[in-house]
Protein backbone atom coordinates (compact mmCIF):
# COMPACT_ATOMS: atom_id res chain seq x y z
CA UNK A 1 0.00 0.00 0.00
CA UNK A 2 1.42 3.36 -0.95
CA UNK A 3 0.12 6.29 0.98
CA UNK A 4 2.36 9.07 -0.10
CA UNK A 5 4.74 10.21 -2.78
CA UNK A 6 7.83 8.11 -2.35
CA UNK A 7 11.10 9.92 -2.21
CA UNK A 8 14.41 8.17 -2.28
CA UNK A 9 17.99 9.22 -1.89
CA UNK A 10 20.05 8.15 -4.85
CA UNK A 11 23.64 7.04 -4.16
CA UNK A 12 26.05 9.86 -4.90
CA UNK A 13 23.32 12.40 -5.33
CA UNK A 14 23.23 15.37 -3.03
CA UNK A 15 19.58 16.11 -3.22
CA UNK A 16 16.57 14.06 -2.51
CA UNK A 17 14.06 13.98 -5.28
CA UNK A 18 10.62 12.64 -5.73
CA UNK A 19 10.54 9.51 -7.84
CA UNK A 20 6.88 9.83 -8.58
CA UNK A 21 3.94 11.58 -7.09
CA UNK A 22 1.29 9.67 -5.27
CA UNK A 23 -1.43 8.61 -7.66
CA UNK A 24 -2.62 5.54 -5.87
CA UNK A 25 -5.94 6.81 -4.53
CA UNK A 26 -8.66 4.25 -4.12
CA UNK A 27 -10.96 6.38 -2.03
CA UNK A 28 -12.48 9.68 -3.13
CA UNK A 29 -13.44 11.45 0.05
CA UNK A 30 -13.86 10.95 3.77
CA UNK A 31 -17.40 11.50 5.01
CA UNK A 32 -16.62 10.74 8.66
CA UNK A 33 -13.35 10.60 10.57
CA UNK A 34 -13.18 10.05 14.31
CA UNK A 35 -9.56 10.03 15.39
CA UNK A 36 -8.36 6.64 16.62
CA UNK A 37 -11.81 5.06 16.26
CA UNK A 38 -13.60 5.01 12.95
CA UNK A 39 -13.50 6.50 9.48
CA UNK A 40 -15.91 6.36 6.57
CA UNK A 41 -14.85 7.02 3.03
CA UNK A 42 -16.65 6.84 -0.28
CA UNK A 43 -15.48 5.41 -3.54
CA UNK A 44 -17.50 6.37 -6.62
CA UNK A 45 -16.76 3.93 -9.40
CA UNK A 46 -16.47 5.51 -12.83
CA UNK A 47 -16.31 3.96 -16.26
CA UNK A 48 -13.49 6.42 -16.94
CA UNK A 49 -11.16 4.37 -14.69
CA UNK A 50 -8.56 2.89 -16.97
CA UNK A 51 -8.46 -0.57 -15.47
CA UNK A 52 -12.14 -1.17 -16.17
CA UNK A 53 -11.34 -1.31 -19.87
CA UNK A 54 -9.62 -4.65 -19.30
CA UNK A 55 -11.46 -5.85 -16.23
CA UNK A 56 -13.37 -7.02 -18.19
CA UNK A 57 -13.77 -6.07 -21.87
CA UNK A 58 -17.41 -5.02 -22.37
CA UNK A 59 -18.18 -6.10 -18.79
CA UNK A 60 -16.57 -3.59 -16.43
CA UNK A 61 -16.39 -4.84 -12.82
CA UNK A 62 -14.49 -3.09 -10.01
CA UNK A 63 -11.57 -5.43 -9.10
CA UNK A 64 -11.89 -6.75 -5.58
CA UNK A 65 -8.19 -6.16 -4.97
CA UNK A 66 -8.74 -2.42 -5.47
CA UNK A 67 -11.72 -2.45 -3.13
CA UNK A 68 -9.45 -4.07 -0.52
CA UNK A 69 -6.86 -1.35 -1.24
CA UNK A 70 -9.47 1.38 -0.75
CA UNK A 71 -10.57 -0.13 2.54
CA UNK A 72 -6.93 -0.44 3.58
CA UNK A 73 -6.33 3.23 2.71
CA UNK A 74 -9.34 4.20 4.82
CA UNK A 75 -8.09 2.14 7.78
CA UNK A 76 -4.41 2.93 7.20
CA UNK A 77 -4.94 6.68 7.30
CA UNK A 78 -7.00 6.24 10.45
CA UNK A 79 -4.06 4.42 12.08
CA UNK A 80 -1.49 6.90 10.70
CA UNK A 81 -3.45 9.91 11.93
CA UNK A 82 -3.64 8.43 15.42
CA UNK A 83 0.17 8.36 15.50
CA UNK A 84 0.39 11.91 14.11
CA UNK A 85 1.85 10.38 10.93
CA UNK A 86 5.17 9.63 12.62
CA UNK A 87 4.87 5.84 12.61
CA UNK A 88 5.84 3.93 9.48
CA UNK A 89 2.55 2.12 8.96
CA UNK A 90 2.39 -0.68 6.44
CA UNK A 91 -0.40 -3.07 5.55
CA UNK A 92 1.00 -6.33 6.85
CA UNK A 93 -1.81 -8.78 6.46
CA UNK A 94 -5.34 -9.17 5.15
CA UNK A 95 -6.64 -11.55 7.78
CA UNK A 96 -10.09 -11.74 6.22
CA UNK A 97 -11.70 -10.57 3.00
CA UNK A 98 -15.22 -11.63 2.18
CA UNK A 99 -17.26 -10.25 -0.71
CA UNK A 100 -20.99 -10.50 -1.16
CA UNK A 101 -21.35 -9.23 -4.71
CA UNK A 102 -19.89 -7.19 -7.55
CA UNK A 103 -19.55 -3.42 -7.93
CA UNK A 104 -19.99 -1.70 -11.29
CA UNK A 105 -19.46 1.76 -12.82
CA UNK A 106 -22.06 4.11 -11.36
CA UNK A 107 -22.00 2.38 -7.98
CA UNK A 108 -20.86 4.22 -4.88
CA UNK A 109 -19.20 2.16 -2.19
CA UNK A 110 -18.99 3.36 1.39
CA UNK A 111 -16.04 1.97 3.33
CA UNK A 112 -16.25 1.98 7.12
CA UNK A 113 -13.01 1.19 8.96
CA UNK A 114 -13.08 0.61 12.70
CA UNK A 115 -10.00 0.39 14.90
CA UNK A 116 -9.93 -2.81 16.93
CA UNK A 117 -6.51 -2.13 18.40
CA UNK A 118 -3.68 0.33 18.02
CA UNK A 119 -0.52 -0.73 19.85
CA UNK A 120 3.18 -0.01 19.71
CA UNK A 121 3.80 -2.82 17.22
CA UNK A 122 0.85 -2.23 14.94
CA UNK A 123 -2.89 -2.11 14.63
CA UNK A 124 -5.87 -4.17 13.66
CA UNK A 125 -8.75 -2.65 11.76
CA UNK A 126 -12.05 -4.24 10.82
CA UNK A 127 -13.72 -2.78 7.77
CA UNK A 128 -16.96 -3.17 5.87
CA UNK A 129 -18.09 -1.88 2.49
CA UNK A 130 -21.67 -1.06 1.67
CA UNK A 131 -23.34 -0.51 -1.68
CA UNK A 132 -26.44 1.43 -0.73
CA UNK A 133 -27.98 -0.53 2.14
CA UNK A 134 -26.35 -3.77 1.08
CA UNK A 135 -23.31 -5.20 2.78
CA UNK A 136 -20.77 -5.55 -0.01
CA UNK A 137 -17.55 -6.70 1.70
CA UNK A 138 -16.02 -7.46 5.11
CA UNK A 139 -12.34 -7.24 5.99
CA UNK A 140 -9.90 -7.66 8.82
CA UNK A 141 -6.65 -5.82 8.21
CA UNK A 142 -3.45 -5.93 10.24
CA UNK A 143 -1.06 -3.00 10.02
CA UNK A 144 2.50 -3.12 11.32
CA UNK A 145 4.59 -0.24 12.58
CA UNK A 146 8.05 -0.71 11.13
CA UNK A 147 10.65 -0.43 13.84
CA UNK A 148 14.10 -1.95 14.23
CA UNK A 149 16.24 -1.75 11.15
CA UNK A 150 13.97 0.70 9.36
CA UNK A 151 14.74 3.90 11.28
CA UNK A 152 16.59 5.55 8.47
CA UNK A 153 14.39 4.44 5.62
CA UNK A 154 12.17 7.05 4.07
CA UNK A 155 9.10 5.09 3.13
CA UNK A 156 6.64 7.90 3.36
CA UNK A 157 6.89 11.64 3.64
CA UNK A 158 4.69 12.69 6.58
CA UNK A 159 3.88 15.98 4.85
CA UNK A 160 2.39 13.99 1.95
CA UNK A 161 -0.08 12.49 4.38
CA UNK A 162 -1.22 15.96 5.26
CA UNK A 163 -1.88 16.78 1.62
CA UNK A 164 -3.75 13.52 1.19
CA UNK A 165 -5.84 14.02 4.31
CA UNK A 166 -6.75 17.54 3.17
CA UNK A 167 -7.55 16.46 -0.35
CA UNK A 168 -9.79 13.69 0.95
CA UNK A 169 -11.62 16.11 3.23
CA UNK A 170 -10.63 14.44 6.51
CA UNK A 171 -10.16 17.79 8.28
CA UNK A 172 -13.54 19.03 7.05
CA UNK A 173 -15.51 16.17 8.58
CA UNK A 174 -13.12 14.84 11.23
CA UNK A 175 -13.14 15.19 14.97
CA UNK A 176 -11.02 13.91 17.81
CA UNK A 177 -12.07 11.73 20.75
CA UNK A 178 -13.33 14.81 22.63
CA UNK A 179 -15.57 15.82 19.76
CA UNK A 180 -13.39 18.79 18.81
CA UNK A 181 -12.55 19.38 15.15
CA UNK A 182 -9.70 17.29 13.85
CA UNK A 183 -6.55 19.37 13.37
CA UNK A 184 -3.40 18.47 11.44
CA UNK A 185 -0.32 17.93 13.63
CA UNK A 186 1.41 21.26 14.27
CA UNK A 187 4.89 19.96 13.36
CA UNK A 188 3.72 18.86 9.92
CA UNK A 189 2.05 22.21 9.31
CA UNK A 190 5.37 23.90 10.09
CA UNK A 191 7.11 21.71 7.52
CA UNK A 192 4.80 22.94 4.77
CA UNK B 1 -11.72 -18.01 35.43
CA UNK B 2 -12.20 -19.89 32.17
CA UNK B 3 -11.65 -23.66 32.24
CA UNK B 4 -8.83 -25.28 30.26
CA UNK B 5 -11.32 -26.48 27.66
CA UNK B 6 -12.77 -23.00 27.25
CA UNK B 7 -9.28 -21.55 26.88
CA UNK B 8 -8.41 -24.13 24.24
CA UNK B 9 -11.62 -23.48 22.29
CA UNK B 10 -11.04 -19.73 22.27
CA UNK B 11 -7.44 -20.15 21.19
CA UNK B 12 -8.59 -22.55 18.50
CA UNK B 13 -11.01 -19.91 17.18
CA UNK B 14 -8.30 -17.23 17.27
CA UNK B 15 -5.91 -19.44 15.31
CA UNK B 16 -8.55 -20.49 12.78
CA UNK B 17 -9.35 -16.80 12.16
CA UNK B 18 -5.73 -15.64 12.11
CA UNK B 19 -4.22 -18.45 10.08
CA UNK B 20 -7.10 -19.61 7.91
CA UNK B 21 -6.70 -23.22 9.09
CA UNK B 22 -9.46 -25.73 9.88
CA UNK B 23 -10.64 -26.42 13.43
CA UNK B 24 -9.37 -29.99 13.35
CA UNK B 25 -5.87 -28.88 12.42
CA UNK B 26 -5.59 -26.91 15.67
CA UNK B 27 -4.68 -29.73 18.05
CA UNK B 28 -2.74 -29.24 21.30
CA UNK B 29 0.35 -30.85 19.75
CA UNK B 30 0.32 -28.75 16.56
CA UNK B 31 3.25 -26.37 16.20
CA UNK B 32 2.29 -22.86 15.19
CA UNK B 33 4.95 -22.45 12.53
CA UNK B 34 5.50 -25.95 11.21
CA UNK B 35 2.00 -27.41 11.37
CA UNK B 36 -0.21 -24.34 11.16
CA UNK B 37 1.99 -22.27 8.85
CA UNK B 38 2.25 -19.15 11.03
CA UNK B 39 4.63 -16.50 9.74
CA UNK B 40 6.18 -13.72 11.80
CA UNK B 41 3.44 -11.19 11.01
CA UNK B 42 0.83 -13.73 12.11
CA UNK B 43 2.16 -13.52 15.67
CA UNK B 44 1.18 -9.84 15.76
CA UNK B 45 -2.31 -10.83 14.60
CA UNK B 46 -2.53 -13.78 17.04
CA UNK B 47 -1.42 -11.63 19.97
CA UNK B 48 -4.07 -8.99 19.09
CA UNK B 49 -6.74 -11.68 19.03
CA UNK B 50 -5.65 -13.27 22.32
CA UNK B 51 -5.61 -9.88 24.03
CA UNK B 52 -9.09 -9.09 22.78
CA UNK B 53 -10.56 -12.53 23.48
CA UNK B 54 -9.13 -12.91 26.98
CA UNK B 55 -8.91 -9.21 27.87
CA UNK B 56 -5.24 -9.55 28.76
CA UNK B 57 -2.16 -7.58 27.84
CA UNK B 58 0.72 -9.36 26.13
CA UNK B 59 3.82 -7.16 25.89
CA UNK B 60 6.09 -7.75 22.92
CA UNK B 61 8.53 -10.60 23.48
CA UNK B 62 6.54 -12.23 26.26
CA UNK B 63 5.08 -15.06 24.20
CA UNK B 64 8.01 -15.28 21.86
CA UNK B 65 11.20 -13.83 23.42
CA UNK B 66 12.90 -13.02 20.14
CA UNK B 67 15.31 -10.64 21.88
CA UNK B 68 17.09 -13.64 23.45
CA UNK B 69 17.78 -15.03 19.99
CA UNK B 70 19.31 -11.80 18.75
CA UNK B 71 21.43 -11.27 21.85
CA UNK B 72 25.07 -12.23 21.13
CA UNK B 73 25.49 -13.07 24.80
CA UNK B 74 23.18 -16.06 24.34
CA UNK B 75 24.14 -17.23 20.85
CA UNK B 76 27.28 -19.00 19.69
CA UNK B 77 27.84 -20.56 16.26
CA UNK B 78 24.15 -20.47 15.43
CA UNK B 79 23.17 -22.24 18.64
CA UNK B 80 21.67 -21.02 21.88
CA UNK B 81 24.20 -21.23 24.72
CA UNK B 82 23.47 -22.80 28.11
CA UNK B 83 22.94 -19.33 29.54
CA UNK B 84 20.55 -18.65 26.66
CA UNK B 85 18.59 -21.84 27.37
CA UNK B 86 18.39 -20.88 31.03
CA UNK B 87 17.07 -17.45 30.03
CA UNK B 88 14.52 -19.02 27.69
CA UNK B 89 13.34 -21.41 30.43
CA UNK B 90 12.90 -18.43 32.73
CA UNK B 91 11.02 -16.41 30.15
CA UNK B 92 8.97 -19.29 28.73
CA UNK B 93 7.82 -21.41 31.68
CA UNK B 94 4.81 -22.43 29.58
CA UNK B 95 6.93 -24.16 26.91
CA UNK B 96 8.68 -27.53 26.98
CA UNK B 97 12.24 -26.72 25.98
CA UNK B 98 13.81 -30.12 26.76
CA UNK B 99 13.81 -31.40 23.18
CA UNK B 100 15.07 -28.08 21.79
CA UNK B 101 17.83 -27.95 24.44
CA UNK B 102 19.37 -31.19 23.09
CA UNK B 103 20.38 -29.44 19.86
CA UNK B 104 19.50 -25.76 20.29
CA UNK B 105 19.90 -24.52 16.72
CA UNK B 106 18.53 -20.98 16.59
CA UNK B 107 16.70 -21.60 13.32
CA UNK B 108 14.70 -24.44 14.91
CA UNK B 109 13.45 -22.23 17.71
CA UNK B 110 10.69 -20.73 15.57
CA UNK B 111 9.07 -24.12 15.28
CA UNK B 112 9.04 -24.81 18.99
CA UNK B 113 5.80 -23.24 20.14
CA UNK B 114 2.74 -25.52 20.17
CA UNK B 115 -0.94 -24.81 20.68
CA UNK B 116 -0.67 -26.44 24.13
CA UNK B 117 2.16 -24.02 25.01
CA UNK B 118 -0.05 -21.14 23.99
CA UNK B 119 -2.87 -22.49 26.19
CA UNK B 120 -0.48 -22.70 29.17
CA UNK B 121 0.72 -19.19 28.43
CA UNK B 122 -2.84 -17.81 28.47
CA UNK B 123 -3.70 -19.82 31.61
CA UNK B 124 -0.69 -18.19 33.31
CA UNK B 125 -1.76 -14.72 32.18
CA UNK B 126 -5.31 -15.26 33.44
CA UNK B 127 -4.04 -16.53 36.82
CA UNK B 128 -1.79 -13.48 37.04
CA UNK B 129 -4.74 -11.21 36.30
CA UNK B 130 -6.92 -12.95 38.91
CA UNK B 131 -4.37 -12.47 41.71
Amino acid sequence: MKFAGFSRKVAGATREYEVYAMRWYWIDRFIEFESGKQAKAIKAISLAEDHLRDHFPEYPVMPKSLIIEGMAQTGGLLVCEHGSFHEKVVLAKIAKAKFHGEAFPGDTLVYTATVEYIKKDGAMVSAVAHKGDQLHAEMELVFAHLQEGHEDRTLFEPSEFLKMMRMLGAYEVGHNADGLPLMPPADLCEEE
Amino acid sequence: MASKDEIFEKIQTALVDALGVDDDEVTPEATLVGDLGAESIDFLDIVFRLEKTFKISIPRGELFPEDVLTNSEYIQDGKVTEAGIAELRKRMPFADLDEFAKNPVVQDFGNLLTVADMCRFVEGKLEEAAE
